[in-house]
């Protein structure tokens, strides 16, 4: 086991895949790996990129692995793409936009199917990032499925979010719903040599304007790119630069770093819980006993759960 | 919870003919298996860099070019080299019978031709899920 993290940590490929393997098969040993490696994480940048399905995600990607690459720095990607809610099979296509850096030693991409999770990312996906950070990834590019208006879990996940949007998806009014819209650091605006890419660029810079009215120093970025011609990639990473720079120097990063962990640890906390409960209380015998008693009407749902974790509490002497 | 198996679909060699690897790619989805799918024209070194990324529990190698008495046993062989000869590889394409003995003595597993049933490479899978399951 710690034979496995020795080896990821100095940057053993084939300990790396495995790791995330088993993170996404929850094998019991993953806990003890994370342990092993969580002192050694907290050197990379993470970055994770959004935006709706064919946006360009990771063909941006690709110009953004190219440059970072010439710029010597290691980079891991984890392309998430969603399991089927039938077979539960997937489809992992994202790597195939960059597979001009398969050979190259210095990049490591996974592809990660959802498996059932919401939110845009799999479960798997934030101890992954443990690991590719503990192996000396600079840079750690989670891209996310292509994503709706609520599928936001990345922003808990990334140190900054890249939202990519393309022309012909919409008028201002969805620019300003919430959702989506609000978790972008950078907003770049792909494929402006489409039609409609200087009019979008200018709704997301009016609802910014909005937005940030009186506190004009938060307004974002909004950088304009045709990532398949290799255009505006420069300007984009200027922009990622100068915000990075800026976090780092106003404690933003810190604090986002800091409430990453506290979610991180609300989550294993509220899992640990519910599966100790579940198991001493055999929970899955008992339901359905419940829902016939709810669906005869003989208990409403919160009184007949209330009573049951009273019931529990005192059994197993927690209180 | 029984493990998900994971299934790199590739094309080495120059052919631009991914109409089977596709469709194999999307049926295997549909049976449930989570399937990495690369794109035509790439190297056997890609392929077996991509499968340890991945860290796959299968490669499909499709091909249709002729060239499949080279390439495919390379990729055997990079996986070798690499300590992966853990990960099963398959075939596919338009493959001549004679050419299948010799492709299996290189560790090609198993050879399916035009007009294979999808059912048959599932069985195929599905017979070797022990060996997979580590």
């Amino acid at each position: 086991m710690n034979d496995l993290a020795e080896r990821i940590l100095k940057g053993d490929v084939r300990a790396i895949a495995r790791a995330i393997s088993w993170i996404e098969n929850n094998r019991p040993e993953k806990e003890k790996l994370i342990d092993a490696l969580y002192p050694h994480c907290g050197n990379a940048q993470v970055w994770g990129i959004t935006g709706p399905p064919g946006a360009g995600k990771s063909t941006l990607l690709d110009k953004i692995i190219e440059i970072e690459r010439h710029r010597q720095k290691k980079v891991a990607v984890i392309a998430v793409d969603p399991s089927s809610p039938f077979s539960g099979g997937a489809i992992l296509g994202d790597r195939l936009r960059m597979q001009s850096h398969a050979t190259d030693e210095g990049v490591f991409i996974r592809s990660m199917a959802s498996r059932g999770h919401l939110g845009g990312v799999a479960q798997a996906t934030r101890d992954a990032i443990k690991v590719l950070d503990a192996a000396g990834f600079d840079l750690i590019a989670v891209e996310t499925i292509g994503v709706g208006q609520t599928e936001i879990e990345v922003v808990g996940l990334s140190d900054l979010v890249l939202l990519v949007l393309v022309p012909g998806l919409g008028d201002e009014i969805q620019a300003m719903k919430a959702g989506v819209m609000e978790i972008g650091d950078i907003f770049v605006v792909n494929k402006k040599d489409r039609d409609g890419a200087m009019k979008l660029k200018a709704e997301i810079e009016y609802v910014l304007g909005i937005q940030f009215a009186d506190q004009p120093e938060k307004i974002k970025p909004v950088v304009m790119t045709a990532a398949s011609m290799n255009e505006g990639i420069d300007e984009l990473l200027t922009a990622i630069d100068a915000y990075v720079l800026k976090i780092s120097n106003n404690g933003f990063l810190q604090n986002k770093r800091k409430g990453r962990l506290k979610s991180e640890i609300r989550q294993i906390f509220t899992q640990k819980v519910s599966a100790y409960i579940n198991q001493k209380y055999d929970f899955e015998n008992r339901l359905d006993k419940w829902v016939d008693a709810v669906y005869r009407k003989k208990n409403g749902p919160y009184s007949l759960i209330n009573g049951k974790i009273n019931l529990f509490l005192r059994e197993s002497n927690w209180l | 919870m029984k493990k998900i198996i994971r299934i790199l679909i590739a094309k080495p060699g120059l052919d631009g003919h991914d109409r089977g690897a596709k469709y194999v790619a999307r049926a295997l989805k549909d049976a449930g298996y989570e399937v990495i799918y690369t794109g035509i024209r790439q190297t056997p070194e890609a392929i077996v860099k991509t499968a340890i990324q991945e860290d796959v529990d299968f490669v499909g190698l499709s091909l249709l070019s002729g060239a499949h008495n080279e390439l495919f046993p390379k990729v055997v062989r990079l996986l070798r080299e690499q300590q992966a000869s853990d990960i099963i590889v398959f075939g596919g394409g338009v493959i001549p019978d004679v050419d299948i003995p010799q492709l299996k003595d290189n560790g090609i597993e198993i050879i399916f031709t035009p007009g294979t049933p999808i059912s048959d490479v599932i069985q195929f899978i599905e017979a070797n899920r022990e060996r997979v399951s580590r």
